[in-house]
């Protein structure tokens, strides 16, 4: 059997926090990402959703090799990329791209587009210095920008054109995987649908897989085929993306769904949303047990301590939905869907 | 009934090097007691300088309110001596932002920030005030209130913060309360609870709330009204219902059709406005959608389209307005479209 494109197994980030003591071992630690495991399919697009502070952006960025793994796998095609050196991940880089959430801060600005495109096929030797000024022009018209425009700032764009040269850097290197993270939110609403079109037609173009992060739940339904639910630091809930909108099933992905306001006034009278009580725990401090176990509207239905005793594993049911709580199945799962 | 606030003919330039930006251009509006009134439109829409302006907070020079009446209890906040205006600040029209980190003072603990607000406006002393504070950190739901007191801005999360700017907005009871994009900096779960909260407290003390947001989420499920804004101006105001049901302007319109929601088919493409917002300080002439706009014609280029009330709110009592040409005729398609069953489903794509 083919490896997966992308297959991360017990992906680990730990950060060293409160300084160090005098024999030099950090005081305490966040453990930012615990545990993350997925696959992700060529062509396919996974969604990584949470609030901050639940590892999303550092489980990116830890595979991108932007942070070293504490412990961990992530493989490319089946190659190990973790424990790789600068110069390691030279081949790799040309394969896997990230795109920013700020396209204000993401491009420099003394640069033209021109050299902006350039530039990573220049550091990847791809492509004849004549031939390069051709790609650049190739790019932005794939991204609909006006190729004449080749030879402006960064600041002679709106943000959602600077977020459209974003894309096109990330995809100069024809990339198998594009790590998106949050390239919408920074953006004008009615920007954002321009965006998402085309983050969709350069997928279905290039055969390009997507590792989506984002907060708006809407965005992510509308760009993944898969989604990751995260906790601090957790993948609490792993589903397609018909099976998490309609039926979510740990009890966090249900409190999510329900507070994402909808635009629509009649449905939002009708609903009933479940309103988490207090804040997400720091990250340095987890909770024991279930971490999310202090704020559960379901916690009363298991029996005893397990909760805060015991964290519960993700796990395949019997109906082969992939959830981490000690539960089956949520209260009343059927009465309580999402209305599609 | 009289409305407690009454917004008329607002207009707010700004002198800048690249020229006069009309940031601001002729919006009225008016708020009842216990009304929500939602202020949508993107960056560079004038629903945040609009808000500013209301509590005479424009930042002056460059900006300049050149013409209009802010009527609070019979008076123009524009015409308030500025010691009669602090007054009136954080007392009856108080005010809440986005972030709450840049809006909390670091320097000062929780319970002096709101304690000062009492000494200042009702002239209580440390003692009183401060067991004011702690009730009304209780009221926002902050565990704890009396220890609160002494916490710093830093040493609370996001969601506190914010409630810690809303118990301090309502601890003298104003009459209207202006949110500008409230939750905005906030998480989802976070952020159902405060807009809960304000709902609870509205219905407590008959708070009216201007509510500025991009969100149209957050409009639907909080807004009485809407006023839709672009460049500057209102392009159209309806109730909420009515709004989201049969939107009037191709703006308004082209908007709710552009955003994913969890209803919408995922595979489809959105309806993605083309183009990007008007630079203020070099408007087209006419109508400044005009350029983004799928039903442009000449007549929009020669002149600025008014507010006009649409034919048929005439023949109801809902005040539903917008500034289009062709406005009525997109209305009544809308409704027509929600009438059907199946252009329902098409409508709401």
């Amino acid at each position: 059997m083919t490896p997966p494109l992308l297959e991360v197994r017990g992906l680990t980030k730990r950060f060293p926090v409160g300084g160090r003591s005098l024999l030099g071992k950090p005081r305490g630690w966040l453990e930012a990402v615990r545990d993350v495991s997925f696959d992700l399919e060529r062509g396919r697009s996974l969604g990584l959703v949470g609030e901050s502070g639940c590892g999303k952006s550092t489980t990116a960025r830890t595979i991108i090799g932007l942070h070293r793994a504490t412990a961990g796998s992530v493989r490319l095609d089946g190659e190990e990329l973790t424990g790789l050196t600068r110069r390691g991940w030279l081949p790799y880089r040309r394969r896997v791209q990230m795109v920013f959430q700020d396209p204000y801060a993401s491009l420099d600005p003394r640069q033209t587009v021109a050299s902006i495109l350039a530039e990573p096929l220049a550091i990847h030797g791809l492509a004849k210095p004549r031939d390069r000024k051709l790609r650049a022009l190739a790019l932005l018209e794939a991204v609909g920008l006006n190729p004449r425009h080749v030879n402006r700032y960064p600041h002679e764009f709106s943000g959602g054109q600077r977020q459209r040269i974003g894309v096109a850097r990330a995809l100069a290197l024809e990339p198998d995987l594009l790590i998106c993270d949050e390239p919408v939110s920074a953006l004008d609403v009615s920007i954002q649908a321009q965006i998402l079109n085309l983050l969709k037609e350069l997928q279905e173009r290039f055969g390009l897989a997507y590792l989506f992060i984002a907060h708006d739940l809407a965005v992510v339904r509308h760009l993944c085929d898969e989604v990751c639910v995260m906790y601090l630091g957790r993948v609490v809930e792993r589903a397609s993306r018909d099976d998490l909108f309609r039926d979510p099933r740990h009890p966090y992905s249900r409190a999510l769904l329900s507070a994402v306001p909808l635009a629509d006034p009649e449905a939002e009278a009708e609903r009933r949303r479940i309103v988490l009580e207090g804040d997400v725990p720091s990250p340095t401090n987890p909770p024991t047990g279930c971490a999310f176990h202090p704020r559960c509207p379901d916690r009363e239905r298991v029996p005893g301590d397990l909760c805060r005793a015991e964290c519960p594993s993700l796990r395949a049911r019997a109906d082969g939905r992939v959830h981490a709580c000690h539960l089956e199945a949520p209260a009343g799962a059927a009465a309580a869907r999402i209305q599609a | 009934m009289s409305p407690v606030l009454d917004v008329r003919d607002l207009s707010v330039r700004f002198d800048t090097r690249d020229g006069t930006v009309r940031a601001v251009d002729g919006v009225s509006f008016a708020l009842e007691e216990g009304e929500t009134l939602g202020l949508v439109g993107e960056s560079g829409s004038g629903k945040s300088v609009t808000n500013l302006a209301l509590l005479g907070l424009v930042p002056s020079p460059p900006g300049v309110v050149e013409r209009g009446e802010v009527l609070f209890d019979g008076r123009d906040l524009l015409a308030l001596p500025p010691r009669e205006l602090r007054k009136l600040r954080g007392d009856r029209v108080s005010m809440i932002f986005q972030d709450p980190m840049t809006s909390l003072n670091p320097l000062l603990t929780v319970g002096r920030q709101l304690t000062e607000v009492l000494e200042v406006h009702r002239g209580m002393s440390r003692r009183d005030a401060r067991k004011k504070a702690a009730a009304g950190l209780a009221d926002v739901g902050i565990p704890a209130p009396e220890a609160r007191l002494d916490a710093y801005p830093h040493e609370l999360s996001g969601g506190m913060r914010q409630r810690v700017m809303i118990a301090m907005a309502l601890l003298c009871d104003p009459k209207v309360l202006i949110a500008d994009e409230p939750t905005t900096a906030l998480d989802v779960t976070i952020q159902a609870q405060i807009l809960e909260l304000l709902q609870d407290l509205q219905a407590k003390h008959g708070t009216a709330i201007v509510m500025i947001t991009h969100d149209l989420g957050v409009v639907a499920g909080m807004a009485d009204r809407v006023n839709v804004m672009y460049a500057g101006r209102v392009v159209e105001t309806a109730p909420t219902r009515d709004l989201f049901r049969a939107p009037a302007h191709p703006y308004t319109r082209a908007l709710l059709a552009s955003i994913p929601r969890l209803s919408s088919s995922p595979d489809e493409d959105l309806a993605a406005i083309p183009g990007a917002p008007p630079d203020l300080a070099d408007l087209p002439p006419g109508c400044a959608f005009g350029p983004r706009c799928e039903r442009v014609r000449d007549a929009c280029r020669t002149a600025v389209p008014a507010l006009a009330a649409l034919r048929a709110s005439l023949r109801s009592n809902a005040d539903r307005r917008a500034a289009c040409i062709d406005a009525d005729a997109l209305h009544e398609a809308g409704t027509a479209a929600h009438a059907a069953p199946d252009g329902h489903r098409e409508d709401r794509r």
